[in-house]
């Protein structure tokens, strides 16, 4: 199995450990095996462990450490938030923020939806049923 | 990042005397843990190199410095001289960082782990940033392409916080990206 996703200046990742989790960053330039230096239009460039971050098939131009305005050009530009949440991994993230974020009130609604839904999808099971046994 | 060693800069005199109404000042910047470390270790290289100690010198100034541009990576040179079992050894270690004070950890927790040698034995004579077609190593070389790229080849997934770790696991792990 040959590999899909390397580590290159313009590769975006996904920081799963620490602080900055959950955030997209940019690999704007290599330390060393270990580190890399990332950039996010949120936060100050700094050096991040390779073992923080999974990189992601989503890969921007640019050239060895742009600065900042250049490197938001260059995500706007490759649009990669929409390719992000378009994304199954994104949306996937998405949902469970939002899991984690309900209140009880939604809960609720989504509780009588869930029946709603049921409810419509046995009623068209059992019309079929009908169908096939008489 | 917190970095375990500071970079200060120490300034100090020998006490002024009848005969020496106006002793020369030296200043010194070396890298300790704390400031109190800074101080000592200040005259400790000064007693080597001229006839003051501590109790008939005075500290004029002790400044920390911060790095400038902690966010661009350099390439760092440092001279050492180290003892070993067998005697004192000269070094030239090379280091890929974004700050001075990075490069100096590594550079001792490599001594420690490579040659056994602990901080106290450890002399830091000169530390420079090196432009990249000056440098020795082929370890740092290599990380000198502007079109670098490569995959990871090792993945372990963690939990994303420590509460979440177990001990246990019910499946073995998954190391494949």
């Amino acid at each position: 199995m040959p590999f899909k996703r390397y580590v290159e200046i313009g590769r975006v990742a996904l920081v799963n450990y620490g602080k900055d989790y959950g955030k997209l960053v940019v690999i704007v330039d290599v330390i060393d095996q270990n580190r890399a230096l990332v950039d996010a239009p949120d936060m100050v460039r700094g050096q991040m462990n390779f073992k923080r971050l999974t990189l992601t098939d989503i890969k921007i131009d640019i050239k060895r450490v742009p600065n900042k305005k250049t490197l938001v050009a260059a995500l706007e530009a490759a649009d990669v938030k929409n390719k992000w949440e378009s994304s199954s991994w994104g949306r996937k993230l998405i949902v469970q923020k939002k899991r984690a974020s309900l209140k009880d009130f939604d809960r609720f609604k989504i509780m009588l939806a869930k029946i709603k839904k049921a409810g419509v999808v046995r009623q068209e099971l059992s019309k079929l049923k009908k169908e096939t046994t008489c | 990042m917190s970095y375990k060693y500071h970079q200060f800069q120490v300034v100090g005199r020998g006490l002024p005397t009848e005969t020496d109404e106006q002793p020369k000042i030296y200043r010194m910047k070396l890298w300790a843990t704390n400031e109190v470390r800074a101080k000592s270790k200040f005259w400790y290289y000064l007693r080597k190199l001229k006839k003051v100690k501590k109790s008939n010198g005075q500290m004029l100034a002790i400044n920390e410095i911060f790095e400038k541009n902690p966010t661009t990576i350099k390439n760092y040179g440092i001279w050492l001289r180290y003892q070993s079992r067998t005697g004192y050894h000269n070094m030239y270690k090379e280091y890929r960082d974004t700050t001075l004070n990075g490069g100096i950890e590594q550079m001792y927790t490599e001594m420690a782990s490579r040659h056994r040698v602990r901080h106290h034995c450890i002399q830091v004579i000169k530390t420079a940033t090196i432009p990249a077609k000056l440098c020795k190593r082929e370890s740092t070389k290599q990380f000198h392409n502007s079109k670098i790229k490569f995959p990871l080849v090792f993945k372990k997934v963690r939990p994303p916080t420590r509460k979440l770790k177990t001990t246990y696991k019910a499946s073995r792990p998954n190391l494949f990206v």
